[in-house]
């Protein structure tokens, strides 16, 4: 409901682990194309024991060693769909922030076109038996819908 | 001795006086809710009258209510438990009296006491609503009263004492201890809250089983209010994210926020169905359908923050029993007024006949696009409910899929929008729109082209952003220079609903390009620095000047300087900290922000490395402010809209002397 609201649960995780606010300086790769695909790759993935975080951004002890391995498999020479799926053995589809569009998951994403073909068919009935209905007849105004009009205009 | 017992009697007494108002406004609103619906059923004049009456007292009432628990909270009286829980003597007035709505029990509190402040604004400013229909508005927002007093008294009620009151209490969160929640909450409330007026019509209308431009006329400025409070709120809360939780980040994709964005983007939808309701009394059981499922999505948002049901970094409250409560609201009232609607939405009958090409069809696509659009929001925030319940799989849907999934149709709108808002009624001509477009288009190719040139390399996110978001600024120009005639000395006269057209559509563009340029541009540096060392990031030489201790009211920080210079030219001296609250024994990370036109400047110190250094992260965030400077013109935009001579007209008719009264 309100912004203000992560506080709580976010204290939780702050508190299991004293702030260290995201990503540090010891963890950075020094080649910065893999450490550009780490940061990428990181925005993905879900940290567990956060509600809604990616590791990336997550302050979490668990969050620090998700990304250390995420950059131990990538200087091991995994790619990334590699390292995704790797992550995936160990912790299970929840890690992934995007989910893949298998099985069931299909309904997920076809929900949006899926919903937007059925609103431009719906759409497109309705306007085009307004183009063809006809103008019905305008019923003339009671006297005190006469005398309300011109209050309204006077005013 | 005598003297403070006294004053702990008074204080006690105040307590009580806002726990028994309250029950007292219960009571009140069960007789809102029921007699002057009977009344208008049968016309008894008298049971119609009660409700404009009814409505102030519940209004009063709730008004003393909450008065009596930010008195004890802004006296810390720990003997109320929910003082004792979330306030402290060591706090900042300020907070003490933000306190008052930073958890649940005061929060829906205020959330009542804006149900209630709505209900009362209807009953003083409705004086142009036939009687009926006015009945018939105040009782169903009565009913919606008694559902969340009763939540309240039953579930959450924010009077419980303490026998021993303690010596002092356990502190505010301090994440919240922030002048940008001090005001989030009320804003987002008055707009979800305010949404409530939109579904009270909706209600009333099926009942009465009519539908026409007046009903519309006397809805809008309601829904206007409540989208421009829910505006205001939303970007508050994003701008709140973006320099508190530390790394610049300003939407999540959050349950909760969805929660929040959902109703926007229906109360969005509304806005515009309705307006064709108004001038061409066609869409008039869509609008309705809108209404109700505006007002839908904000129980679904206090159910989801209220029940935790949907794990989130938000949801605080996890508590089954406050759930199952909201979960019944939602289906008496969404449920009951779907089959209503499904019995009497056959009588609404359209008038308007229109061609193919023109501003109704724009409108209805405006809509088809903002519906798809939050239901991909809400088939998105609830998949990971129904995946595990349905599917037995357990996953996440992050703002990865958001980002992927929900984007293209908010591209598709800014296209098809200067185009349709553009087009006259009845029957358009696409050539002459498109015609008359042209320079917007031209503008918005050259600046993305430049935008692409200036940024090679960089995600093809900037230019697709610049071109939309100018292409928008421009078309809303276009719009009003059309609409003045294409005389400059006109623009002056235009009704005030045109300009905030312009804004509103103008700001959603500069919003836009905000949000393109900061994410595709963003610079970002983590490093151990030294003390004294000067490094450079995109441009700017960045020194790490000190590091010291400071002393806050209630909390002890660290706090660096840093200095900021450009081409040997000092630009900024920032001072960000780490914070720790000793009562509630929590950091937080205070950035450190020099705001500019055109970038941001983010300081953020971390902690001290092993070799003696600190943990410095720089950012250089472009064009951040255009985000929330957008979103501010497009609620601006909104007042404009409201203060249209047809709503003070509309509002004011009634009366004897015809003064222009705000509907609002």
């Amino acid at each position: 409901m309100a912004r203000f609201l992560p506080a709580l649960t976010l204290a939780a995780a702050l508190l299991s682990a004293l702030p260290a606010a995201a990503v540090q300086p010891d963890e950075v790769l020094a080649d910065p194309a893999l450490e550009a695909r780490a940061r990428s790759i990181s925005a993905g993935l879900r940290c567990l024991v956060c509600r809604n975080e990616n590791i990336d951004d997550s302050n979490a002890d668990l969050a620090r060693d998700l990304r250390l391995l995420v950059r131990e498999r990538l200087v091991a020479g995994d790619s990334d769909t590699q390292v995704a799926d790797y992550l995936v053995s160990r912790y299970g589809e929840y890690v992934l922030l995007n989910p893949t569009a298998r099985g069931s998951n299909l309904l997920l994403w076809v929900a949006g076109p899926g919903a937007l073909l059925i609103g431009l068919i719906g759409a497109g009935v309705y306007l085009r038996r307004r183009r063809s209905a006809s103008e019905p007849a305008v019923a003339p105004l009671s006297d005190e819908e006469e005398k309300r009009l011109s209050e309204i205009l006077n005013s | 001795m005598a003297l403070t017992q006294l004053a702990g009697m008074v204080r006690a007494m105040i307590a009580e006086l806002g726990h028994f108002t309250l029950i007292l406004a219960l009571a009140i609103a069960l007789v809102q809710g029921t007699l002057p619906l009977v009344g208008a059923q049968k016309g008894w004049t008298s049971w119609m009258a009660l409700a404009p009456a009814a409505a102030t007292l519940q209004f009063i009432c709730i008004a003393i209510s909450f008065a009596a628990l930010t008195h004890a909270f802004v006296t810390s009286d720990f003997s109320l438990k929910l003082v004792y829980e979330n306030s402290h003597t060591a706090k900042p007035m300020l907070y003490k009296v933000s306190g008052v709505w930073g958890n649940h029990e005061g929060s829906m509190l205020l959330w009542v006491l804006i149900l209630a402040l709505f209900g009362g604004a209807a009953a003083w400013f409705g004086g142009a609503l036939p009687d009926r229909l006015r009945a018939r508005v105040l009782a169903v927002q009565g009913l919606i009263g008694v559902a969340f007093l009763a939540f309240i008294i039953f579930t959450s009620n924010p009077f419980l004492r303490l026998a021993e009151p303690p010596f002092n209490g356990q502190d505010l969160n301090p994440l919240l201890q922030d002048p940008g929640l001090a005001f989030h909450p009320p804003f987002l409330y008055l707009g979800y809250v305010g949404l409530s007026m939109a579904f009270s019509f909706a209600v009333a209308a099926l009942i009465e089983g009519r539908v026409d431009a007046a009903w519309a006329r006397w809805v809008r400025p309601w829904t206007l209010a409540a989208w421009m409070f829910l505006t205001i709120g939303i970007a508050l809360g994003s701008w709140w994210a973006y320099y508190e939780l530390g790394w610049g980040g300003f939407w999540f994709w959050d349950p909760v926020e969805n929660a929040s964005f959902m109703p926007w983007l229906v109360a969005t939808a509304l806005l515009h169905s309705a307006i064709v309701v108004e001038k061409r009394e066609a869409l008039k059981a869509w609008t309705i359908l809108l209404a109700i499922i505006a007002f839908g999505f904000s129980l679904i948002g206090t159910f989801i923050v209220r029940s935790g049901v949907i794990t989130s970094v938000h949801a605080f409250a996890n508590d089954p029993e406050r759930g199952v409560f909201i979960l019944a609201i939602l289906a008496v009232f969404v449920g009951g007024a779907l089959t209503l609607y499904a019995f009497r939405a056959g009588v609404m009958e359209a008038k308007g006949v229109f061609g193919l090409v023109s501003r109704e069809s724009a409108l209805v696509m405006n809509n088809v696009l903002l519906a798809v659009a939050a239901f991909v929001v809400f088939v998105g925030t609830i998949w990971p409910l129904v995946a595990e319940l349905a599917f037995a799989r357990k996953l996440s849907v992050g703002a990865p899929f958001f980002e992927a999934a929900f984007t293209p149709f908010m591209v598709l709108l800014a296209v098809l929008l200067p185009i349709g808002s553009l087009m006259p009624w009845k029957r358009a001509r696409a050539g002459r729109v498109l015609r008359s477009l042209a320079p917007a288009a031209l503008l918005a190719f050259a600046l993305a082209a430049l935008t692409w040139a200036v940024g090679t390399g960089r995600p093809i996110l900037a230019p697709v952003g610049v071109a939309l978001g100018v292409w928008l600024m421009a078309g809303a120009a276009i719009d009003l220079w059309t609409r003045a005639g294409r005389k400059a000395g006109r623009l002056a006269r235009l009704p005030r609903a045109d300009w905030g057209r312009g804004s509103a559509h103008g700001g959603l563009g500069i919003t836009f390009i905000g949000i393109a340029l900061m994410m595709a541009w963003n610079v970002e540096d983590i490093r151990t620095a030294q003390i004294g060392e000067t490094f450079e990031v995109g441009g700017y030489a960045v020194t790490l000047a000190d590091v010291e201790k400071v002393q806050g009211p209630n909390f002890n920080a660290t706090q660096a300087r840093i200095g900021i210079a450009k081409d040997g030219r000092q630009v900024a001296e920032l001072f960000p900290e780490k914070r720790v609250y000793p009562v509630a024994a929590m950091p937080t990370t205070e950035a450190a922000i020099s705001n500019g036109v055109f970038r941001d400047l983010y300081v953020v110190i971390g902690d001290p490395q092993d070799n003696g250094g600190w943990a410095v992260r720089t950012y250089i965030k472009p064009f951040a402010n255009w985000i929330w400077g957008g979103t501010i013109i497009m609620a601006l935009g909104g007042l404009l809209s409201l203060t249209d001579r047809r709503y003070r007209v509309a509002a004011g008719a009634r009366r004897r002397t015809p003064i222009a009264q705000p509907a609002e």
